[in-house]
């Protein structure tokens, strides 16, 4: 049994499994339920002025069958009193001692306001606090949420002044709505924050009803762009985290947000640097109960790989996230088609030769069947026909240069 | 009363399908998960070739529209083949997850797209451009009204010729009701009249025709009237009340005609499908006691896998090596039949062993109804008349489905020969296209000296 508990810039939790602020954190009701299930932590609906919501306001990015790849919300931080929140997370804090709880916070972007919203939250005991500069929706029409987290000095400064009262440690969430989140991530750290999480949903319009030709969620027949999230987002979340954790300028911890719904995307986040993960989307889908498997897995994961600490994963492959122009030019890979395994759908052969570069062959194989056959010398070993094969283990990509060479684009250069 | 409990009157029992049609929700789990093959192998295990990936993702894309589009534009059966193909020797034997899962349910995806297209009315095809030829197609049967479909669609005159009160051949009067429902044929038989095909019903040609008039009205002449009746048995006894002929008895079941009271006990003689279907409507117009009788075994018997087994579950029973010798009357009512055991002896002459009577083993089985289904006969009076080069009613044709007689071409069961294909609904099908499109190019390319005009060629 590995130790599962983490520590996010000071924020410790017994496991790195942690609900991100949104929907399921709402009140101490959810919280309190969450925590029965086991999870290690919680980031608080976004405390601030309480705000009036639309309905509807969520819509869903469904593909083939499979619902809730993407999801996209236009609901707004808490609509209850501040007054309630922090009885609730007094109660929560009492029940659940060992357990995180980070109040996040999203207010006028006024000296004044902040410190006295961290005065007044960090009085109910809190394990720390999340600044909400990554809303794109709503509050950034009000000069909140991520009009501020778009701007790196807007954002240095609002860490700073509540960096300057706060007791606890600070969060500081990114907006991935920007060009290089680096620079946030920069003037977080600038400012004081003890860690950055990331990322906050995109932009997004998930869709437009056929029938009625509105856009989704309907409002009275008229849509406004939301904040998408879900397993669709978790790659371009994983390449924030790596490109933030790889930043000497940014040098604090991460917690990484954005379509974890299992025990592998949270290793996946830590290997690339996050100290732990917040997790929402598949809480709405299917429920607080999912973090069972989700300790479950990694605990039998880390015992697999003997090691001792959920903390031995993050930033393990960091390192080997690197520039385009340092990959060696030299390693080659072909695909290999296992011909017993390969149940002929012909996949791999037209995406090959539609959409890459022409080297499966359809040979016939004595038995008057066409056999999908790689002509090693043509293929680049772009790796999509090993990607569409709906067999497992059925393409294999096999290193066949010599494996002697290193050279890259950059020394290509230097010559 | 659930819609697929079964009920005790034999009317429900029926019209009660084999199985009930998928839910929508059964629909889409299984088009998704569909792979969408390349150069599909359920495709190519398809006579007529339906794109079966691209009919299915049209399911997930809900253009279901469409997707009928696909099944029936290949087939234009594709409603009745949804329900009485053989499927696991064609499309989802071939299915390639069949390999590590379970292939995917193609006839019942069929079913729910053609389904949706007659439900709602939905026509899917348009008739060409008229191109100021007429053809005859003798004979409404899924062959010829395949072959009427397409000639139609390249814009040519079309006039079936059906002997029968409606269109539709086996799938409207042969196919037990539980299995194809009427609807289903008779929906597929009017959306090929509706491209404009003239249609004249209880019409039979060589008698109500005259072979000298269809020469003189029409370009060409595609022969699909099938086979006939259930030939004799040819053993004392068979005109007594209570025998009938399979055919004769599930078209007038199929047709909501009374068969009168079969009795508790049936014997059906055959092992063929249609011998399947007598039996096990006889077991849903409450006979207690039906038995087939088949003078060889299972390993012989025509009857697909399937409807074997489903005529197990229906409580059919089965006896194998029993020839009848003679059916026994009490006045002119049937009261038994007398079988002889048989033994099988290999034979260099025929693929399937040749049953030969046991002296001696002569047994009499007490019944009420006695059902003949052993096979079909052939029609041979107008072949002959039009000099027709045929092989025991069997129509000789080439790839093309041309017989020796240019402008006249042959489909489905009188140009079926055992040993080739199968006379699968399917199979008749793909036929009628064929013969279609060789009609289509016959008259493009005639001049008139190579016009039909019903002479011999010889």
């Amino acid at each position: 049994m590995a130790d599962l508990s983490v520590n996010v810039g000071g924020i410790k939790s017994p496991n790195p499994f942690w609900l991100a602020s949104a929907p399921p954190t709402n009140s101490g009701y959810q919280v309190m339920r969450a925590f029965e299930a086991g999870w290690g932590g919680a980031v608080w609906k976004t405390l601030g002025d309480p705000i009036v919501n639309v309905s509807s306001r969520f819509g869903g990015f469904h593909f083939e069958g499979a619902r809730m790849l993407g999801f996209n919300n236009i609901e707004l931080i808490t609509d209850r009193p501040l007054e309630d929140n922090l009885r609730e997370i007094r109660e929560v804090k009492r029940a659940f001692p060992d357990r995180a709880v980070i109040a996040s916070l999203m207010v006028d972007n006024v000296k004044e306001v902040w410190q006295e919203i961290v005065k007044k939250v960090q009085d109910v005991g809190v394990d720390g606090f999340e600044l909400n500069f990554g809303c794109p929706h709503g509050m950034s029409e009000r000069g909140m949420g991520s009009a501020v987290g778009q701007s790196p000095e807007f954002l240095r400064q609002a860490t700073e002044w509540v960096v300057e009262v706060a007791e606890v440690p600070v969060i500081v969430k990114l907006t991935p709505n920007i060009t290089d989140i680096r620079y946030t991530a920069r003037a977080a750290a600038q400012g004081g924050a003890h860690a950055v999480s990331m990322i906050n949903t995109i932009n997004s319009l998930i869709g437009v009803d056929l029938n009625t030709w509105t856009p989704i969620p309907n409002v009275d027949g008229k849509g406004a762009h939301g904040g998408y999230c879900g397993p669709a987002v978790k790659p371009i979340a994983l390449n924030m985290v790596a490109d933030c954790a790889r930043d000497p300028l940014v040098g604090i911890p991460i917690s990484g947000i954005g379509g974890v719904s299992t025990w592998q995307d949270a290793v996946e986040y830590m290997l690339l640097g996050a100290s732990g993960v917040q997790v929402c989307t598949a809480v709405m889908h299917h429920g607080f109960r999912i973090v069972e498997d989700m300790i479950d897995g990694l605990n039998q994961y880390l015992d697999a790989r003997g090691l001792s600490s959920a903390m031995d994963l993050v930033g393990k492959s960091v390192d080997r996230v690197g520039n385009w122009g340092d990959l060696n030019l030299e390693y080659k890979v072909a695909a290999r088609i296992d011909q017993d395994k390969c149940i002929r759908c012909n996949k791999c052969f037209i995406a090959c030769e539609d959409a890459a570069h022409q080297c499966i062959d359809r040979v016939s194989d004595g038995s008057g069947q066409l056999a999908l056959v790689v002509d090693e010398e043509e293929c680049v070993g772009c790796n999509l026909c090993s990607i569409v094969c709906p067999v497992e283990d059925c393409i294999e990509m096999v290193r066949v240069d010599s494996g002697g060479r290193t050279f890259s684009w950059r020394e290509r250069q230097a010559l | 009363m659930s819609e697929f409990a079964l009920s005790d009157q034999p009317q429900h029992r029926l019209d009660q399908n084999v199985h009930r049609p998928l839910t929508k929700a059964e629909v889409l789990t299984e088009a998704h998960r569909c792979l969408y093959c390349y150069d599909a192998p359920c495709a190519a295990a398809c006579p007529t070739h339906i794109d079966v990936p691209s009919f299915i993702r049209k399911i997930t894309t809900d253009n279901v529209t469409g997707s009928a589009r696909v099944i029936m534009d290949a087939n234009p059966l594709g409603a009745s083949c949804a329900r009485v193909c053989p499927t696991e020797d064609l499309c989802e034997g071939a299915c390639v997850l069949g390999k590590d899962a379970a292939p995917i349910r193609i006839s019942d995806l069929q079913r729910y797209s053609t389904d949706w297209v007659r439900e709602r009315n939905i026509d899917l095809f348009s008739p060409g451009t008229a191109t100021g030829k007429r053809v005859a197609v003798v004979g409404g049967g899924p062959a010829g009204l395949a072959a009427a479909r397409e000639l139609a669609r390249f814009g040519h005159a079309v006039t079936i010729y059906e002997a029968k009160e409606q269109l539709g051949g086996l799938n409207t009067y042969g196919i037990v009701p539980f299995r194809l429902p009427r609807a289903v044929a008779l929906w597929e038989a009017q959306q090929v009249v509706k491209l404009g095909v003239t249609v004249q019903t209880n019409v039979l040609v060589g008698r109500d025709v005259a072979i000298g008039d269809l020469a003189e009205n029409f370009d060409a002449l595609v022969l699909a009237f099938g086979m006939g009746n259930v030939p004799p048995l040819q053993i004392p006894g068979e005109d007594l009340q209570g025998v009938w002929d399979a055919l004769d008895f599930i078209s007038q079941v199929k047709s909501g005609q009374s068969v009168g009271d079969i009795g508790d006990r049936v014997v059906v003689i055959g092992a063929g499908n249609t011998a399947i279907d007598a039996a096990t409507c006889s077991k849903r117009l409450n006979a207690e006691n039906v038995a087939i009788y088949y003078r060889r075994t299972a390993r012989e018997m025509t009857a697909y896998p399937f409807e074997y087994e489903f005529a197990k579950q229906e409580g059919v029973e089965f006896r194998w090596l029993c020839a009848p010798v003679r059916i026994l009357g009490e006045g002119n009512r049937v009261r038994a039949v007398e079988f002889v055991k048989t033994r099988l002896e290999l034979s260099d002459n025929s693929e399937r062993p040749i049953p030969v009577p046991m002296p001696g083993t002569e047994f009499a089985v007490e019944v009420d109804t006695v059902i003949r289904s052993t096979g079909q006969s052939r029609l041979t009076s107008l072949l002959d008349e039009l000099h027709i080069i045929h092989d025991g009613g069997s129509v000789r044709v080439d790839q093309q489905m041309r017989t020796n007689q240019p402008g006249v071409f042959a489909a489905g069961d009188c140009a079926f020969r055992r040993g080739v294909g199968d006379a699968m609904v399917v199979e008749a099908a793909e036929q009628g296209k064929i013969a279609a499109a060789a009609v289509h190019q016959h008259l493009l390319a005639a001049d008139e000296s190579e016009k039909w005009r019903g002479e011999s060629h010889g």
